[in-house]
């Protein structure tokens, strides 16, 4: 017992290190770029809100046919967190910080996300993959969490979460296990024709063997709950309080992509035609800069919240639900960006998203 | 009797901006801070490591309490 205790001990030290977190980030980005190789869309091993998106279109939440699949990716994720956080006592079930407004900013950061094509994972796996169009993503992320401590430094709080029943911290994860099954399965109704819709050309069609996208998943869900691996965490903390600790898994996670692009001949540098991106900056900045701001008031990344959901809270598992209804949105209505460019709404989208955001951040606040 | 935070329920960034406040408000003294996220914990460690404040931690039931102080 006391043997194991010493273990536990052990790797939670490694994990919190900056060892563990370079460690962490480097595999995320090692494995992501085998993703590809495997299978998976260009500088896509990983993208949480394009797999999101796409699970989406997979349930017909949406009838974009070229982004339509049950990724593993998501579930892996969120069950890799549930088994690490069982392991390590971890599994906390709590909700109740306005689940709502919760909702509301997975919406609007799907919707930003989509007008760059890319969760802030990819973000930096497109500019490990030569993509420089992801620079000004990068920057318009940046930007968005930037005004977002902003109101967190004038007090904006979601307000406290309370412990609750198991089975409310278990509805994501049950959820995900369904999806896996159905993904696996495949059934066909009477008359011949697929219940889960699946692209036939397009990113959606492009995709590594379940068994790997899954079982890599896992690792990755499982290791960015120890390290609390976040994205926005890393650039929100080097803002508001100087702390570099997850900001140098960012760059751990760029660096190992990077190679590992490299040594697999993944590598194109430059603006034009890389793989599902478009050359519009500004809005490539711009919404980045509305995700950035959403995810940050939310408090963490998409990758973040699918571990939050893992270990219990079901106020991160509203928001990838907002965030599935807002892949919906964006291609239902014509918000989502495709390599030809933005949506024919996409802009109006993201200023009304940056106006709703702004609302939230000055409405929500703690006084004293 | 310590003056104690209480950032139990809240998540992050929350609990290490209300520390850092604190830290930064009273510059030297001891004060105690009573949450119930891992997460948080581990931030507030590494908080405490950078600034230079000494931390004792115990447990309390399913909360945790550190004891943070500075001469």
């Amino acid at each position: 017992m006391e043997e194991k205790g010493d273990l536990f001990t052990k790797v939670n030290t490694f994990f919190s290190s900056r060892t563990g977190i370079i460690f962490v980030g480097g595999f995320v980005g090692i494995v992501a770029a085998i993703l590809q190789y495997e299978g998976n869309p260009g500088n896509m091993g990983f993208c949480i809100a394009c797999f999101q998106r796409d699970i989406a279109g997979a349930l017909g939440l949406h009838d974009a046919g070229v982004v339509q699949y049950l990724r593993p990716e998501i579930m892996g994720i969120v069950l890799g967190s549930l088994i690490a956080a069982f392991v390590f006592k971890e599994f906390k079930p709590r909700t109740g910080s306005a689940p709502i407004i919760r909702f509301v900013l997975g919406f609007f950061a799907m919707i930003g996300a989509l007008v760059f094509l890319g969760c802030p994972w990819r973000a930096f796996l497109r500019l490990a993959g030569g993509d420089l169009t992801a620079i000004m993503g990068i920057a318009g992320l940046a930007s968005g969490i930037f005004l977002g401590t902003l109101f967190i430094r004038n007090g904006f709080d979601l307000g406290r979460a309370r412990k609750t029943y198991p089975a409310v911290g278990l509805v994501l994860p049950a959820v995900m296990v369904l999806l896996l099954v159905l993904l696996v399965w495949d059934p066909v109704y009477s008359d011949g024709t697929n219940v889960i819709l699946k692209s036939l050309k397009g990113p959606g069609a492009m995709a590594a063997p379940i068994a790997i996208s899954f079982g890599i998943a896992l690792l990755v869900g499982f290791f960015a709950q120890r390290s609390r691996f976040c994205t926005v965490g890393g650039i929100r903390e080097t803002i508001l309080i100087r702390d570099y600790h997850l900001l140098t898994g960012i760059i751990a996670l760029t660096i190992a992509a990077f190679a590992t692009n490299l040594a697999l001949g993944q590598f194109s540098s430059g603006f034009e035609d890389q793989p599902v991106a478009h050359t519009d900056h500004l809005w490539n900045y711009m919404g980045m800069l509305l995700a950035g701001f959403a995810f940050v008031l939310a408090g963490g990344c998409p990758g973040r919240q699918l571990v939050l959901s893992g270990e219990g809270n079901a106020d991160s598992a509203i928001f990838v639900v907002g965030m599935v209804a807002g892949a919906a949105f964006s291609h239902n209505f014509r918000l989502a960006s495709s390599p030809a460019g933005v949506g024919e709404w996409g802009i109006a989208a993201v200023i009304s998203g940056i106006f709703v955001c702004a609302m939230i951040g000055l409405t929500m606040r703690r006084r004293g | 009797m310590v003056k104690r935070i209480d950032v139990r329920g809240l998540s992050c960034p929350q609990p290490v901006i209300m520390v850092h406040r604190k830290m930064r408000k009273i510059g030297t003294g001891t004060f105690a801070v009573i949450g119930d996220d891992d997460t948080a914990r581990e931030n507030i460690r590494r908080l405490a490591r950078d600034k230079d404040w000494t931390i004792k931690e115990k447990e309390a039931g399913e909360d945790f309490i550190l004891l943070l102080s500075k001469a």
